[in-house]
């Protein structure tokens, strides 16, 4: 006869609402631990796309992403020379606002050469861009679909190519165009402008700049040797994979990191106490059939039982309905929230251990309870 | 049963409270008896005593012949084993388990007494059919009448045959009617089952129903030899 079980059965509906409360409070956790996993995954997911080994930027900077950078574009080739880099590509980044279906949209454009790194990772669908111009690759995120056409700056593009979770670290989604198209778009005056600084005689700026470039090097190659190699010339910095990962997690989503990892440990521990309370109250609450119980001849072991087997329940059932709450809806966030396994099998261990824990509270006031208190009024 | 010389006090020095001084009682199987005593004159306090869930301060008990209690020390370290084998309990108001059906109720006794919940069920049907709320084994103890509810009481108290059951106000929650009706239906059952009784009440219509009353008085039981002790006192 489980104690335990005819108690939830008898008042199902109220353990019910209170495991669904629960599971909305263990949703939220989740929640904050999957956008806090998406901030930083999102942070490194334009660093990592390129899959390169090292960054070559402007001298003093830490860009392309901490800190501006700009380099001439010929720097590509003296970087391709040096002897353990494989492949090397001229790339830029800036963030342009489109006109899309009658809204403004945000859009991280990201220039690259096509036959070099720095272009897209695996498509989900479409092609890779095949013209000089005009042509674009698009993150799904940006609401763009394959053929429809978009004007960046004086000219229109055509999304031949979709991507799946490529966004920049304030989440703005990015999109891929040539080298010579993002310089463009970058570096060329409106008409006007222009007419205004041939007028004065300063002639048409230099296209041919870049704000970094990414190099892949032979597989037994040092990074960090190669790094010291270009920093000796003195007029760039160069910056390997590693320690680009490092500043974008470590610096430029630090604090908004910090806040969300503060946050959602302040959430968990008011989760824990709500949890603790609960199961006590519950507890609470039959301290006269705990008593009769135990006059009735009832052994220790069979009201411990009867506790702990409800908190469990309750925080078993609690974290499941959280869990399955938050995966079915986080998809639906505006940023991504990403639910590793073992930060959900962490928190539900956490949830385990604060119920056995909160138990322990209850179970200690069942036990000091006097059998006698069963009689009388 | 036999209680002898049980004392019991509450703190000490200038707090000192004697709840019970001195006091020794027999009760024989098949009898029915009842304590009485105003508010405070340690009624409670020995039933608890003899129910082997207080600690006297003092005394001697024996219980279905086996000395359980010396110079104010438990012989067992098991009470709950002890109340579990040889006390049923009556309670002022049922005290059924809210979340158990009315056999469950009873069955649980034998449960943790070792019985397969079969057998435990079986038995508990038996008990029930026998205190006549067969008809309502399944009903919660919500869905119970107050008389239906104290008969299920009744019936958990006898599960595991005990030799003494200790009813504290067991006709309080009821009309003198039902009150009167428990109570021969008490009786019937210690002739039946060789047990014997031990009712705290202060229900002066029941008076009638009970074989000796036992009167306490601030902690004392007027005239120490039980056979002094009749219904007149």
């Amino acid at each position: 006869m489980n104690l335990a079980y005819h108690d939830i059965r008898h008042s199902f509906g109220r353990f019910l609402l209170t495991c669904v409360g629960l599971g909305l409070l263990l949703g939220v956790v989740l929640a904050m631990i999957g956008i806090y996993r998406g901030l930083v995954v999102d942070a490194l997911t334009i660093a990592r796309a390129p899959a390169i080994d090292l960054w070559v930027v402007e001298a003093n900077t830490r860009g392309p992403f901490a800190e501006a950078s700009r380099i001439p574009g010929d720097i590509r080739e003296s970087i391709a020379r040096i002897v353990d880099v494989t492949a090397a590509g001229s790339i830029t980044y800036q963030t342009v606002e489109a006109e899309h279906q009658g809204d403004k949209l945000r859009l991280y454009v990201i220039g690259y050469e096509l036959t070099r790194p720095g272009g897209p990772p695996e498509l989900a669908e479409g092609r890779d861009i095949a013209r000089s111009h005009y042509e674009m690759v698009a993150d799904r995120s940006t609401g763009l679909t394959l053929g429809e056409r978009i004007q960046l700056g004086r000219h229109i593009f055509t999304i031949v190519g979709l991507t799946r979770h490529q966004v920049n670290s304030g989440g703005d989604p990015a999109v891929y165009i040539t080298l010579s198209d993002a310089q463009k778009l970058q570096f060329d005056l409106a008409p006007p402008a222009a007419r205004v600084q041939l007028a004065r005689g300063a002639g048409s700026a230099n296209l041919n700049t870049i704000n970094a470039v990414v190099a892949r090097l032979h597989p037994n190659a040092s990074p960090e040797s190669t790094a010291a190699t270009i920093r000796r010339w003195k007029h760039l910095a160069a910056i390997t994979q590693e320690e680009q990962e490092l500043i974008l997690s470590r610096s430029l989503v630090d604090r908004a990191r910090r806040q969300i990892g503060l946050f959602t440990s302040l959430l968990l521990v008011v989760s824990a106490v709500i949890i603790a309370l609960i199961i006590f109250t519950m507890t609470m609450e039959k301290l006269k059939q705990i008593a009769t119980l135990k006059l009735i001849g009832a052994p220790d072991r069979t009201i411990i039982g009867m506790i702990v087997q409800q908190a469990l329940a309750l925080g078993i059932i609690g974290f499941a309905t959280g869990a399955t709450l938050i995966a079915t809806i986080k998809d639906y966030f505006p940023r991504r929230v990403i639910l590793e396994p073992d930060n959900v099998a962490a928190l539900g261990l956490v949830v385990l251990v604060v119920c056995l824990l909160s138990s322990g509270l209850g179970v200690r006031a069942a036990l000091r309870v006097d059998p006698a208190t069963a009689l009388g009024g | 049963m036999r209680a002898e010389s049980i004392s019991k006090h509450f703190g000490e020095g200038d707090t000192r409270v004697d709840a019970l001084r001195d006091v020794s009682l027999e009760v024989f199987p098949r009898q029915v008896v009842a304590l009485l005593g105003p508010s405070g004159s340690g009624k409670t306090t020995l039933l608890n005593i003899i129910g082997c869930i207080l600690d006297p301060s003092a005394g001697s008990m024996e219980l279905d012949g086996e000395l359980v209690l010396r110079d104010g020390r438990w012989q067992s370290s098991d009470l709950r084993r002890l109340r579990l084998d040889k006390i049923g309990f009556i309670f002022q108001f049922h005290n059924l388990l809210p979340f158990l059906d009315a056999t469950d109720n009873v069955a649980i006794v034998l449960r943790l007494a070792g019985a397969d919940i079969a057998t435990a069920r079986e038995r508990a049907g038996e008990l029930l059919d026998d205190l006549e709320v067969g008809h309502r084994k399944n009903a919660m103890p919500a869905k119970l009448s107050g008389g239906e509810a104290q008969r299920v009481a009744i019936a958990r108290a006898l599960a595991n045959s005990p030799r003494i059951i200790l009813a504290d106000e067991p006709t309080a929650a009821l009309d003198s009617k039902r009150a009167a009706i428990v109570m021969d239906l008490l009786r019937k059952l210690a002739i039946e089952r060789n047990a014997a009784i031990i009712a705290v009440t202060h229900d002066e219509k029941i008076f009638d129903r009970f074989d000796r009353i036992f009167q306490l008085r601030d902690g004392r039981l007027d005239g120490s030899d039980p056979a002094d002790l009749d219904r007149s006192a």
